[in-house]
């Protein structure tokens, strides 16, 4: 079976001035189907650029990548973005839910651009909050939830469309240890349960262990794999 | 010093904000400062008014004109210098659209008595021998081109037929609220053609023009005069020059007040763009806020800078607008010339231009000073969600 | 589909007071805009409804107003004859001779503010050729006495105006024995009594006017071509709706120009106000815009957003603007018309036409306020606006 990542000879730089400073040089890496990928390294090591290229926020220098088959280097600008809403999923590690929107309607956000029509819209909303168990307070906006439940939301958010990957970037790193671990665990369930692929970036160890593989990046180079998944 | 060079940098720090709010504060001073100008150039004819000049008119109304006869018993009454008569001729020159004020003048008496109307010798000479001669103002030969000698035809409403002249004379004002945009001619050439096509209309002046040897004199010469004429056929009215000016603009006086409350409209428009612009640069600092109250510094203390960052912002602003002002009343004087003769800005529109930056300045201040008063230390230091 | 307008909505009333402030502003431009139209859509309704299409004005030829124009006694008899006059239910001909002289009158508020009033001699038709005219106080004044009815503005705002008061004119004293409501029209800024009275109490020995209703409307065309080549007549002829829509021509021009030039003016200052709070929107959105265009909408949807947000600031802007606008039809405005010279009282009209070219002129000043802000939302690049805040 093919990858639904294939990434080949990446490479991406900065303009810093009038100096060209590389951040990614030779990148290959195929992910799987249903891992769940951990990307760890030093500040400035460009796995959160990576991340960024896999999910099509940006467009790379060379190289090519591949995802569910389709090479989105190749895409136009606004090719990218309708692709975007169908195949992607977002994690961020500050949330970025739309403070005017209800937690519903910012889960619903990503289902405007398809064309459910409102019923439809409202299905699979009410189900992605059940999934993260935020039901109950799909009225609520973001300012009246506490930081776990705002993740939550934004977790339900990016599984609503079934996209067919989820990239998350430091999705731990405004939590306290208890809203962390659930957070966690209901992305590796979530992993574990509907298969469903995750490209994490974290500094967090005890996030990495959640994952099935931990890579490194250093200096914008891919190390060796570490696997944890128990077999 | 130092504190001026901080609320500079504060102002400055979102640059293009800033820029914007100063930009918008000039163009609103630049409409006031207009506003103000065009009620002033409304006014400009009664600064032109002289004290020691009466104007005397039939007392229904001016539609009604005097007798020609009433100009010896006028000049034995005691003070007067000299009596001087006309008619308003209300001619159009080629369209109605052209208009300005043209009338007829007994010449000699009127030049005697308007010495800020300045003409050449040569030209006053030919003026006063031609009896089809005219006399215009500067800014009607600038508008229409005129040269000495051309032959000016205007179509009568009043005393119907074309009229033809010929420019003998350019007179231009001695002060800046002159009127240059009048024309006049001889009062004979006008009653020689009506005693011979409308001789119940000829021998009538529309209105007398006297000169009082002394300010102090004028309201005992007023009562005189019309004393002189109660109870005859056409009772006159006798008033200063300055009272007979304001009459007329009394008459528009609701067009005037209109303006002025507009004005003051536009200082409203700039409370609320500046007032916007600091409670939001307000909102942005509140974290700054609530440090510099744990460092001791009281909520009166921060009041200031932001009512300082206020003044300042309102300052430069002002500083521009005024500046535009000046070009701005340029070209309004040249897109409508007819209806405004003199328009100059006057030194109490600036005078008014700086108690507005203060005003607004305050103003706009207000709501944010009291809300960075009251900011609680804690809340300002957690991060704005 | 792109973002809801109550993503536009609601981002607005979360900042209320810049909301409030901004539209503010734009609400003093659109008040000042609608004011002006209101003013000058009045005097228009004024002195156009003040004529009448099938009326016939005849003046001396080049007379800009009844007040300039003198018609002698042999030329209004020869209008008189004339066949296209129609004749009235009494069998009379509804034509009438008038005499119009403006006097001076002191204000009620103020005598020494005076203003020049329309002193109209009528004849036994006039009443009947002006069918907007009401006698709402008060009789007709009686031929041959020294009787007078003034319009209700007169009564109103003049000394000696209302009814059984005295009015001292032309050597004599008149007593108004009727006030008369002629709506919106000149009429009701004018005092009427028999013309032969005032002309001899004035001394007149010619006519301002000759008016009187056409039989048939299709004939003025031949009427006014006959009487304007007739040599031994010096006159001309208006329909009377043209004869008072030039009246008001130099005036409607000054106020236009005047008034609208300076709103424009205005309207920068304005929208230069919408454009700040704009920026700051969007200054204060960028990571939520990227994290939208992350998601998948495209950058016109997000510029659409921030134009609707910036055209409901117009929209809200227009709206306070007109409403308040709307108090000013409780305004009567009382000034000269440079034209005439007399006395004009006219109110502030808002029609359906000023409301919606406010609002469009509102609506104009959020878009281009917004529009730059707005383009710059768009094009932010997606990665440095997450990395935002």
């Amino acid at each position: 079976m093919s990858p639904i990542v294939e990434i080949q000879n990446l490479s991406k730089s900065y303009r810093r001035g009038d100096r060209r400073v590389p951040v990614l040089q030779n990148i290959n890496l195929d992910i799987q189907e249903g891992e769940f990928l951990a990307l760890m390294g030093p500040s400035g090591s460009g796995k959160s650029t990576l991340l960024n290229l896999i999910a099509g926020l940006d467009q790379v220098d060379d190289g090519t990548v591949i995802v569910g088959g389709v090479n989105i280097t190749s895409l136009s600008e606004s090719e990218l973005a309708a692709w975007r809403a169908t195949h992607v999923g977002f994690i961020f590690q500050f949330y970025n839910l739309i403070p005017v929107l209800t937690a519903f309607e910012n889960v619903e956000l990503p289902l405007l651009l398809t064309g459910l029509s409102r019923r439809e819209r409202r299905e699979h909303v009410e189900l992605a909050l059940r999934v993260v168990n935020l039901e109950a307070r799909m009225d609520h906006r973001p300012p009246q939830l506490s930081g776990g439940e705002q993740q939550r939301v934004a977790i339900a958010r990016a599984i609503v469309t079934d996209p067919t990957i989820l990239v998350a970037d430091e999705p731990t790193g405004d939590l306290d240890r208890v809203s962390a671990e659930e957070v966690l665990s209901l992305m590796e369930r979530l992993n574990r349960e509907s298969t469903k692929t995750i490209i994490m970036v974290t500094h967090d160890p005890r996030a990495a262990k959640k994952a099935g593989i931990t890579r490194h990046l250093d200096k914008g180079l891919l190390n060796d794999v570490h696997s944890q998944a128990p077999v | 010093m130092f504190i001026l060079k901080l609320l500079f940098k504060n102002a400055f720090r979102h640059k293009l904000r800033t820029s914007l709010t100063l930009l918008s504060i000039a163009i609103a001073i630049m409409a006031f400062g207009l506003l103000r100008t065009v009620v002033s150039a409304w006014y400009s004819g009664v600064e032109a008014s002289s004290a020691t000049r009466l104007i005397t008119r039939n007392s229904i109304s001016l539609v009604f004109p005097l007798p020609l006869a009433y100009k010896d018993r006028i000049r034995q009454v005691e003070n007067v210098t000299t009596v001087s008569f006309g008619n308003w001729f209300g001619g159009i020159y080629i369209d109605r659209k052209n208009f300005f004020p043209n009338f007829a003048v007994d010449p000699k008496t009127y030049l005697d008595l308007y010495p800020e109307l300045i003409l050449s010798p040569e030209q006053r000479q030919a003026f006063l021998r031609d009896r089809k001669g005219a006399a215009a103002g500067k800014k009607l030969i600038e508008r229409f081109k005129w040269k000495i000698g051309d032959l000016i035809t205007l179509q009568g409403t009043i005393f119907p037929g074309n009229w033809e002249f010929v420019l003998r004379a350019i007179y231009r004002g001695r002060d800046e609220n002159v009127d240059e945009s009048q024309f006049f001619f001889h009062w004979d050439y006008l009653n020689e053609a009506l005693r011979k096509t409308a001789p119940s209309r000829a021998d009538r002046v529309g209105f007398y023009m006297i000169g009082v040897d002394h300010p102090n004199n004028s309201s005992n010469v007023v009562q005189a005069i019309d004393r002189t004429f109660k109870n005859s056929l056409a009772e006159t009215l006798t008033e200063t020059e300055k009272a007979f000016t304001l009459s007329f603009i009394s008459m528009s006086e609701a067009i005037i007040v209109a303006i002025q409350i507009v004005s003051f409209v536009v200082i409203g428009i700039i409370v609320a763009v500046v007032a916007n612009t600091m409670s939001m640069a307000a909102r942005e600092r509140t974290w700054e806020y609530a440090v510099l109250k744990t460092l001791g510094f009281g909520g009166w203390h921060i009041a200031g800078l932001i009512l300082g960052e206020s003044l300042l912002i309102t300052l430069m602003g002002c500083a521009l607008g005024m500046a535009i002002t000046f070009p701005g009343a340029y070209i309004f004087k040249k897109s409508v010339p007819m209806y405004l003769p003199v328009f100059q800005v006057e030194e109490t529109t600036l005078y008014l231009d700086l108690v507005a930056f203060l005003g607004v300045g305050i103003l706009s201040a207000l709501i944010p000073a009291w809300r960075a008063i009251q900011v609680r230390i804690a809340d300002g230091l957690r991060r704005i969600a | 589909m792109g973002l809801p307008l109550s993503y536009s909505i609601r981002n607005l009333w979360t900042r209320r007071l810049t909301t409030i402030l901004t539209a503010f502003g734009m609400a003093l431009v659109v008040f000042v805009f609608t004011a002006i139209l209101m003013m000058a859509e009045g005097l228009k309704k004024t002195l156009v409804e003040t004529g009448s299409p099938d009326n016939v004005v005849v003046l001396r030829k080049g007379s800009s107003s009844e007040v300039q124009s003198g018609v002698e006694r042999i030329q209004a008899s020869i209008i008189e004859t004339q066949p296209e006059a129609a004749v009235g239910a009494n069998g009379r001909l509804l034509l009438a001779k008038e005499a119009v002289v403006l006097i001076s009158l002191p204000k009620r508020e103020n005598s020494k503010a005076v203003s020049n009033v329309v002193v109209r001699g009528i004849g036994e038709s006039s009443l009947a050729l002006r069918p907007q005219m009401r006698l709402v106080q008060g009789r007709m004044p009686r031929l041959g006495l020294p009787e007078v009815m003034a319009g209700q503005k007169i009564a109103e705002r003049f000394r000696g105006g209302g009814l059984g008061e005295t009015l001292r004119f032309g050597l004599r004293d008149w007593t108004v024995v009727g006030v008369f409501d002629a709506g919106n029209t000149g009429f009701s800024s004018e005092i009427w009594g028999d013309a032969d009275q005032l002309m001899q109490a004035f001394r007149r020995r010619v006519y301002s006017s000759v008016v009187f209703k056409l039989h048939d409307p299709g004939e003025f065309l031949p009427f006014k071509r006959r009487i304007e080549t007739d040599p031994r007549l010096n006159l001309e002829a208006k329909q009377e709706t043209r004869y008072y829509a030039e009246q008001s021509e130099i005036m409607s021009k000054f106020l236009n120009i005047l008034g609208l030039s300076l709103t424009i003016i205005f309207s920068f200052g304005a929208m230069l106000g919408a454009m700040i709070t704009m920026y700051s929107s969007v200054a204060s959105r960028t990571s939520e815009i990227g994290t939208l265009r992350a998601l998948g909408f495209q950058r016109g949807s997000i510029l659409r957003a921030f134009l609707y947000e910036s055209l409901f600031l117009g929209l809200i802007g227009g709206g306070a603007g007109i409403f308040l606008g709307s108090f000013m039809q409780l305004i009567t405005i009382s000034t000269m018309n440079f034209q005439t010279f007399s006395e004009l009282a006219f109110s502030f009209t808002l029609t359906w036409e000023i409301a919606w070219k406010a609002l469009a002129f509102s609506l104009g000043m959020g878009f281009l306020g917004g529009f730059l802000p707005s383009m710059q939302a768009s094009r932010m690049n997606i990665v440095d606006s997450l990395r935002a805040q």
